[in-house]
């Protein structure tokens, strides 16, 4: 049997992603949060504003609206919400730090991960405009799926890389789930996912703008919009996501442990 | 033959505490290697030098010649560690995890023969974290083990366990000798270094206080013996011939001699008793322990 190692790097991360996404599917909390709540938020916030017009002129209806709105934050349950709470519970049980006593290279276990999350955002974006297009007859627009597809990944990689930094921050397996709400919750609300933009005060939508949640928001809203020509990639809302995965990345390189916190306290 | 772990004046210094206060120890290849000492004596810190998680403030380590601060992947595929606190992967089957880390290694064992060598058969296709503590920790010795490594550290595997399930245990850790593997076992039980090590070095206070075999640890060979036994009613110690009131230690209602020849000693008590025409039924003839030894070697100064 040839082993993940001797194939290579590639074979290696490949191996990881995978068994990184049996342990995801088996827990199920983490596919409640990630796979079934965003399918939730979207019935819900179409049951309730489903009718309204949404942004300037003729708008959007806001079905349309919420198929984008709700994508993001699929993205993030599954990079960001998700990997910070499992980052934590490997770190304080010790897993990490036993996988760290083995030879795999500590890329090959973040690059594995990230894979892992960046199939399980697009597969619940997926699932999000089946039941978009079939329950609430939302059109998909064709001619934007790479700028879709460009705006998950790289949202992905960013929330992911994010995660790390943010899992730094956090003490306990406890702590974990509250402090990513806090920190999410607020910009849910602020950056476009619950909430069109347009009925935010200005100073409000200033303030989402310096975060990542809203590029992502607004890269998404713009590949979904019907009237979008071109491929529909914002480069702007790419350019910022790449400097908040730049910021987070140097941050988990400075902070990240593989040991316990609270054991090498 | 170069030793398999080699360390030389090791010193780690927490603050102003030296956790460790500049340690020698030599481990040979094949050899069972116990480190025992009471918590907080310095073996975690030391093996987690050896393993290459933590820095060192002083000294020389090389484990299979190599500096585990400087430990790369073609190291770590020939070291196996099993660590105090490490907790299933979760969502994974024992089978599942063992062929995750399986695919860590260049030259991984086989995964069924391996589980079959922890004894988990029966467990293969359970989810890890349901397995029983005990079961856990045979899963733990079974990931260290996949990537066939020449060392394996064993950190405290069986603190908390129940009776039997150490039993099971040490069963597992003595079958690693038969695969020609050292390893490196800290433990706080004397009963388990005696049981399992070739070879015991004890710490106390950061410090190696005694090194030694099982038999000899401590000078354990070598130390007096001691009899014990009640007189009866009307018979004091005063009344033992001179050449046992001379080993006289202790009296209270209970008579404590000791003595380096205990069979002589033995003997004359013998023979002075049945001359009296009395019965010592409570006789006793006690070698010091192992634990004995340890805990006077571990003994904190008054």
């Amino acid at each position: 049997m040839t082993t993940a190692a001797a194939r290579g790097p590639l074979g290696l991360v490949l191996h990881q992603a995978r068994y990184d996404l049996l342990g995801f599917l088996r827990n199920r909390q983490g596919r409640f949060f990630t796979l079934v709540l965003p399918l939730l938020f979207l019935v819900i916030f179409i049951s309730i504003f489903g009718n309204n017009k949404v942004g300037p002129g003729a708008g959007v209806a806001a079905r349309t609206y919420y198929v984008p709105g709700i994508s993001a934050l699929a993205v993030i349950a599954a990079s960001f919400v998700n990997l910070v709470i499992t980052i934590t519970v490997l770190r304080e049980e010790g897993i990490l730090k036993r996988r760290r006593a083995t030879p795999v290279p500590a890329w090959v276990l973040i690059a594995g991960r990230t894979l892992m999350a960046i199939g399980v955002s697009l597969t619940s974006m997926v699932i999000l405009m089946l039941l978009g297009r079939f329950a609430y007859g939302v059109r998909l627009p064709s001619h934007t799926i790479p700028g879709i597809a460009v705006t998950a990944v790289v949202g992905s990689i960013t929330f992911c890389v994010l995660a790390y930094a943010f899992s730094t921050l956090i003490a306990n397996e406890d702590a974990a789930q509250p402090m990513v709400q806090a920190v999410m919750l607020p910009l849910y609300f602020i950056s476009g996912v619950f909430i069109p933009a347009v009925n935010l005060p200005g100073w409000l939508g200033h303030v989402a703008q310096v975060f990542p949640v809203e590029h992502l928001s607004d890269g998404l809203h713009h590949a979904f919009t019907p009237a979008t020509t071109g491929v529909g990639i914002v480069w702007s809302d790419i350019g910022v996501l790449a400097v908040w995965a730049a910021i987070g990345l140097v941050f988990a390189l400075w902070r990240f442990s593989w040991l316990p916190k609270a054991a090498t306290g | 033959m170069e030793p398999v772990v080699s360390i030389r004046g090791l010193r780690k210094r927490y603050g102003q505490v030296d956790a460790v206060a500049g340690i020698d120890l030599e481990v040979q290849r094949g050899e069972i290697f116990a480190f025992l000492g009471p918590n907080g004596a310095g073996k975690t810190t030391t093996v987690e030098i050896l393993e290459g998680f933590r820095t060192r403030t002083a000294g020389e380590v090389s484990v299979l010649g190599v500096d585990p601060a400087h430990g790369d992947a073609e190291w770590r595929n020939r070291v196996g560690a099993v660590l105090q606190e490490s907790n299933a992967e979760p969502g994974l089957t024992v089978r599942e995890s063992l062929q995750l880390y399986s695919g860590y290694y260049r030259a991984p064992r086989d995964i069924d023969e391996t589980i079959a060598l922890v004894g988990l058969d029966e467990k293969a296709d359970t989810l890890a974290p349901q397995l029983s503590g005990g079961q856990r920790r045979r899963l733990d010795v079974a990931l260290a083990l996949i990537g066939d490594p020449e060392l394996i550290f064993l950190d405290e595997p069986t603190t908390g366990f129940d009776p039997s399930a150490r039993r099971t245990a040490w069963h597992v850790i003595d079958g690693l000798r038969e695969l020609g593997k050292t390893v490196f076992l800290t433990t706080h039980y004397m009963d388990e270094a005696e049981q399992l090590a070739d070879r015991i070095a004890v710490i106390a206070g950061g410090r190696i206080v005694a090194e030694g075999t099982p038999g000899t640890l401590g000078g354990r060979n070598r130390m007096a013996a001691t009899i014990r036994f009640t007189l009866p009613e009307g018979t004091g110690a005063d009344d033992l011939p001179a050449e046992l009131r001379a080993l006289l230690a202790g009296e209270d209602g209970r008579v404590t001699l000791t003595s380096d020849t205990p069979l002589a000693h033995v003997g004359a008590l013998a023979d002075w008793a049945r001359t009296r025409g009395i019965d010592l039924p409570d006789l006793d003839v006690r070698r010091p322990t192992l634990e004995d030894v340890y805990l006077e070697l571990t003994r904190e100064p008054a």
